[in-house]
C-alpha cells in the first residue's frame, strides 16, 4: 500500500517528470529560472497550488460533476478551480511575503495558465486516481517541477558567468541546457 | 423549478457552473477580507536599505517617501549618499539590474559630518530648523553645535547659515567605522590567472 504511493511519487517526480519528460509548464521553467531565489519561491508557490488544485479538482469532479452526470464540464470547471486556488495563493503570498510577491510578479497569476496544473487535474481523472492518489500525484508533480526548476536555475546562474560563445548567449544556451537536462531525465524511464 | 432544471441537461450544466462560480467567488471575497494587507510592506524593506540621511537629494522630502516611490516604480539610482552600494542592495532586493548613480541628483561623496565654527556662530537657529535629523544643538543667540553621531552629512544646514560658519568635514575613521579598503580595479583584475593572460 505504502509502496504504491512511493512508486506514484517517484513516477511523478522522476520518470514522468512534468517539465522535462511530458513538457508541461515550460513557460515558468524558462521564465523564472534566472535566479535561484526566485526559482525557489516559484517552486514553493507552484507546489502549493498544484497540490491544492489537484485535490480540489478531484473533489469537484467526483462530488459535483459525476452526481449531476456532467463529466464533459471537467475542463472548464477545473480551470475555474485552478483560477480560484491561484488567486487565493496570491493573497496569502502578498500577506506573508511581499518581496516574494513582487519578485514572482506576473508569474504568480500565470500559474493559472501553467499547463502542468491543469494537466495533473485531468490526468488524475483519466487514470481514475483515488483521493489520496490524487493528492500524492499532484504533490509528486509539484516536487518534480520544483526539482527541475531549482536545478535548472542553479545551472543558469553558472551559465551567466560562463564563457559562452556569443551566438549561444542568453536564451539559446538555456534552451540547449534544458534539452540536455530533458535527455538526462529520459534516462529515468524504466525505473518504475 | 428543480424538476425543470434536472430535466434539461443544459440547464443542469449551467446551474452547476453558476453555483460553482458563486461558491468560489464567495470564498475569494472572504479571503480578500481575511488577508487584507495594510500599507505597503515592500516600502518598509526598501526604507531600511536607504541611508536615512533625509537629505532630499532624490527629489523627495526624505528617505521614507523615496522608498514609497521606489515601491511604486521609481528609479533606484537617485540616492547619492547611499552611492553604488545602496543601488546594488536595492537592485538585489527588487530583482532588477543595478544601474549607475544618476548624476542629476548629485555625486557620491565620502561620508562627511557638519562642523560649526563656534566663534563665528551668531545663534540664529536657522540651521537647527533646516536639520532633518535634529542633530544641531543650540538656542536663539546661543552658540550652536553639531552632535556628530547624529549628523548624516546631508549638507542641508550649510545653505541657510547667514554667516557661512558651517563646514562639511570628512568623517574621522574611528575603531567603529574602520573597514578594509576595496581592492582597486587594476589590482583585482590581476587576481585571476586567466584574466592576466587575456590582458
Amino acid at each position: 500500500m505504502l509502496s504504491d504511493y512511493a512508486l506514484l511519487l517517484v513516477g511523478a517526480v522522476l520518470v514522468n517528470n512534468f517539465v522535462l519528460v511530458q513538457f508541461l509548464g515550460l513557460c515558468p521553467f524558462m521564465g523564472v529560472s534566472n535566479k535561484l531565489e526566485t526559482a525557489i519561491g516559484m517552486s514553493a508557490a507552484t507546489t502549493f497550488v498544484l497540490t491544492l488544485a489537484s485535490v480540489c479538482s478531484y473533489l469537484t469532479y467526483n462530488y459535483l460533476l459525476i452526481p449531476l452526470d456532467l463529466p464533459y464540464l471537467r475542463t472548464i470547471s477545473f480551470i475555474l478551480v485552478i483560477a480560484v486556488v491561484v488567486q487565493f495563493t496570491e493573497m496569502v503570498v502578498r500577506k506573508s511575503s511581499p518581496l516574494l510577491h513582487r519578485v514572482l510578479g506576473v508569474y504568480l497569476p500565470l500559474i493559472t495558465t501553467n499547463c502542468a496544473v491543469l494537466g495533473v487535474a485531468l490526468l488524475n481523472i483519466n487514470k481514475a486516481h483515488s483521493f489520496t492518489q490524487s493528492l500524492f500525484y499532484g504533490f509528486g508533480a509539484a516536487l518534480g517541477f520544483s526539482l527541475v526548476l531549482v536545478l535548472f536555475s542553479a545551472m543558469r546562474e553558472r551559465l551567466a558567468v560562463a564563457d559562452v560563445p556569443e551566438p549561444f548567449q542568453g536564451a539559446a544556451i538555456g534552451m540547449i541546457t534544458a534539452g540536455l537536462a530533458s535527455l538526462a531525465f529520459m534516462g529515468f524511464s524504466g525505473l518504475v | 423549478m428543480l424538476a425543470l432544471i434536472t430535466d434539461h441537461p443544459l440547464l443542469t450544466a449551467l446551474t452547476a457552473l453558476l453555483a460553482l462560480g458563486l461558491v468560489f467567488g464567495g470564498l475569494l471575497g472572504f479571503a480578500s477580507v481575511k488577508f487584507r494587507t495594510e500599507g505597503n510592506p515592500l516600502a518598509d524593506q526598501i526604507n531600511t536599505l536607504l541611508p536615512q540621511t533625509q537629505c532630499g537629494q532624490c527629489g523627495y522630502p526624505g528617505c521614507r517617501p523615496y522608498a514609497q516611490a521606489i515601491a511604486d516604480g521609481d528609479a533606484i539610482n537617485k540616492c547619492p549618499p547611499g552611492g553604488q552600494e545602496t543601488i546594488d542592495a536595492l537592485a538585489n532586493l527588487l530583482d532588477v539590474e543595478p544601474e549607475p548613480l544618476d548624476a542629476e541628483h548629485g555625486i557620491e561623496k565620502e561620508p562627511r559630518v557638519a562642523f560649526v565654527r563656534e566663534d563665528e556662530c551668531i545663534g540664529c537657529t536657522k540651521c537647527i530648523q533646516a536639520c532633518p535629523v535634529d542633530a544641531i544643538l543650540g538656542a536663539a543667540k546661543q552658540m550652536h553645535t553639531v552632535i556628530a553621531d547624529e549628523c548624516t552629512g546631508c549638507d542641508l544646514c550649510v545653505e541657510p547659515c547667514p554667516v557661512d560658519c558651517i563646514d562639511m568635514i570628512p568623517r574621522r575613521t574611528g575603531i567603529a567605522s574602520w573597514s578594509w579598503s576595496m581592492p582597486s580595479s587594476t589590482e583585482s583584475s590581476n587576481i585571476i590567472a586567466t584574466d592576466r593572460e587575456a590582458a
